[in-house]
């Protein structure tokens, strides 16, 4: 058997920098390394001393991909600190908001980024001169969900309109309905996106992982639920940080995580899809049986076709949401700071998204903790990608390569996510 | 006949969040038009394929933070033509310079668990602090619109129109209320450059600065508007200290207000 290398220095079609490198010998995988060398930003470092107020705004700096998660799981966190609760037609809103985050990352991620793995070409722009067709609906599908982030929260990069106990100001019911129409057709789309996808050629690759996503009694998960596992986990998110670690490796400049006693797990639309197949609607579950998906799926590649039937769960939620939207009184609901502890965990398009923050009496932030779904994802990748190797040893480098890559970007990995709180280190 | 050769694009990344490079992906409406006027040469958020440089345009996105950045992009202005930093870490360091107002040895206190694995400068710094840049683009993020004029610029041989006066003018051009002389929430609008389109004003809310400082901005005035309506200097320090803390009229003016 030959020694073989797998480097990819820089790899594309992902958020943020990292690269790959395994080292094969005599025809066994000898070393695995996800590296993660986007530089660290320091977010933890500097939200001391701000205000609870701002961390809506300064964490969805974290990530211009999914600004909503962080928005998300900071407002939460702080609303749990404070004894305040969102519901109603504000909680809605919220859960409109994400609706959009979701359509415009997984219609991102289908087709623009993971697709032409698939396919064989090297970006969406060669994939649309093939198939013109596809990648301008894609383009439309992904617009709709950036429209509602555009009506709802004021942009769809960064948006504005988000604060503790609500918004800073309420869309008019005409307007929303302005959505409908778009949200009709994206709804056809993403149908369409499902069939699409289930038709793909994957490969023959499993893996026995641990998920873990959000449960809740009656949602499919978005904002709220306790955190469940397929393995016997199932806690209040508030105690999260006693059943998982964090370990710093050299490789990267983001912290792996583990579950604590069993390694690592696995987080984004296959743990949600294989934990809460119950909660989606009936036309999502009648697709994924369709699309032959099981209400269990364990080859992380066919993640494309969970990410388009999310996507049609998304479309059909945010159009229940709009029909059923009364404009309340106020944006906002009242309340008084008060110290403590608030945590917040959402799902983010890639996984769930962990906040925690320690607050003096006027809200002040003592300290933050904030762990990103790629985070927790990097030792499953490198699991992924050693058994792949293993596996499919005996491709030619360049294919090989290629299907690593491919490997990674089942994850859809935001590795700009994954490095924010590394602390500094003055050279 | 011979075809003109298509300019070729390259889009860099450094310290970020990829929001301001996401908003060429997010011209859903002109991006195949854009891919027909221009070569995507260099651009990993959206391909693999690599072609060589030099490069006719450029778009910077990120902050210097890392010795190994700090060397990386003097090749990137080595292979470029046209040079554009994107959004306010190219042009301001962004919320990473946050970093720059703290005494060292506060984080070096807190000391990651290895910290020899990590490399990071003392300093976050824009773009143009490291090497000559042809046009700053600002915003967190950018706006999209004005990201297509620019290249639409480019293509044309022009200069762009990108207005640099504050986001009051915005506020005006849409008829709404100001909150300066109503009491409203606190507001950087008068030293902003405009370019979101009076956003935030008009969904109730201040504008928090996220295109920097207008030409000539007149900070320490607008400080002492806010000062004498009952704002703590504490809350107009961490005003001006958002994602273009390091903007020069806006770091000197939030110093102003620590002491």
């Amino acid at each position: 058997m030959k020694n073989k290398t797998v480097k990819v220095n820089y790899l594309a079609r992902v958020e943020g920098e990292g690269g790959i490198h395994i080292k094969v010998k005599k025809g066994v995988v000898t070393d695995v390394k996800f590296n993660i060398f986007e530089p660290p930003r320091l977010f933890e470092g500097f939200l001391r001393g701000r205000l609870y107020s701002e961390a809506p705004d300064i964490t969805a700096r974290i990530c211009g991909i999914c600004p909503v998660a962080y928005q998300m799981s900071s407002v939460h966190a702080m609303e749990g600190a404070f004894g305040v609760k969102v519901d109603g037609q504000l909680r809605e809103l919220r859960r409109l908001l994400y609706c959009g985050e979701w359509i415009e990352s997984h219609a991102l991620h289908i087709y623009l980024l993971h697709a032409p793995d698939f396919l064989g070409y090297e970006d969406a722009i060669q994939l649309g001169k093939d198939h013109p067709d596809v990648v301008t609906k894609a383009l439309r599908l992904k617009k709709t969900g950036n429209d509602i982030m555009t009506l709802l929260g004021g942009r769809e990069i960064h948006p504005i309109n988000v604060r503790v106990g609500g918004f800073y100001k309420l869309p008019e019911k005409r307007d929303l309905d302005t959505l409908l129409e778009p949200l009709e057709w994206a709804l056809q789309a993403s149908i369409d996106t499902v069939r699409l996808t289930a038709g793909l050629p994957f490969p023959d690759y499993e893996c026995d992982y641990e998920y873990v996503a959000l449960r809740h009694p009656a949602e499919y998960p978005l904002n709220e639920g306790r955190l469940v596992s397929n393995k016997g986990l199932d806690i209040a998110i508030s105690e999260y940080e006693s059943r998982f670690t964090e370990e710093h490796i050299k490789h990267a400049n983001a912290l792996h995580s583990g579950i604590n006693g069993r390694g690592g797990y696995l987080v984004g639309p296959l743990a949600r899809y294989n934990l809460n197949f119950d909660r989606l609607t009936p036309l999502a579950q009648d697709l994924a049986r369709e699309a032959k998906l099981g209400e269990q799926c364990n080859n992380p590649y066919k993640s494309i076709i969970v990410r388009a039937v999310e996507t049609v769960y998304a479309c059909e939620e945010a159009i229940r949401i709009i029909r059923g939207y009364k404009k309340p009184d106020s944006p906002v609901i009242e309340f008084i700071p008060r110290s403590g502890i608030g945590y917040g965990c959402t799902e983010a398009p890639r996984g769930i998204l962990y906040h925690r923050y320690r607050l003096d009496e006027c809200g002040e932030i003592l300290n933050a903790k904030i762990v990103p779904p790629t985070a927790q994802n990097q030792k499953a990748i490198e699991k992924d990608l050693h058994d792949v190797v293993t596996k499919f040893v005996s491709k030619p480098e360049k294919e090989l390569t290629w299907l690593c890559e491919q490997t990674v970007r089942n994850y859809d990995p935001c590795i700009s996510c994954a490095t924010h709180f590394v602390r500094l280190q003055i050279e | 006949m011979a075809q003109k050769r298509k300019p070729k694009l390259a889009v860099w990344k450094f310290a970020s969040c990829d929001g301001c490079q996401l908003s060429l992906l997010d011209c859903e409406d002109e991006l195949l038009a854009v891919t027909e006027a221009v070569q995507i040469a260099y651009f990993p958020e959206a391909t693999r394929a690599v072609v060589r440089g030099p490069y006719d345009l450029s778009l910077v996105e990120g902050s210097i933070t890392t010795p190994h950045d700090a060397e990386r992009i003097h090749q990137v202005r080595r292979s470029s033509k046209f040079l554009v930093t994107i959004g306010a870490c190219a042009t301001a360091g962004g919320i990473q310079a946050l970093r720059n107002f703290k005494n060292v040895h506060e984080f070096v206190a807190n000391v990651y668990a290895t910290p020899s694995y990590i490399e990071t400068l003392a300093k976050s710094t824009a773009i143009a602090d490291h090497i000559f840049v042809d046009f700053q683009l600002r915003g967190c993020p950018i706006s999209k619109h004005q990201l297509l004029e620019v290249i639409s610029a480019y293509l044309n041989g022009r200069k762009p129109n990108i207005p640099t006066y504050s986001v009051c003018m915005e506020c005006k051009q849409k008829g709404l209320v100001c909150g300066l002389v109503t009491h409203g929430p606190p507001c950087l609008g008068p030293v902003t450059q405009a370019g979101c389109g009076a956003l935030c004003p008009s969904y109730h809310r201040g504008c928090f600065g996220c295109f920097g400082p207008k030409e000539t901005p007149n900070t320490s005035s607008l400080s002492e508007w806010w000062l004498k309506n009952g704002m703590k200097r504490d809350d107009l320090v961490r005003l001006y200290r958002s994602f273009n803390a390091y903007a020069d009229p806006f770091r000197k003016e939030s110093e102003a207000n620590e002491k």
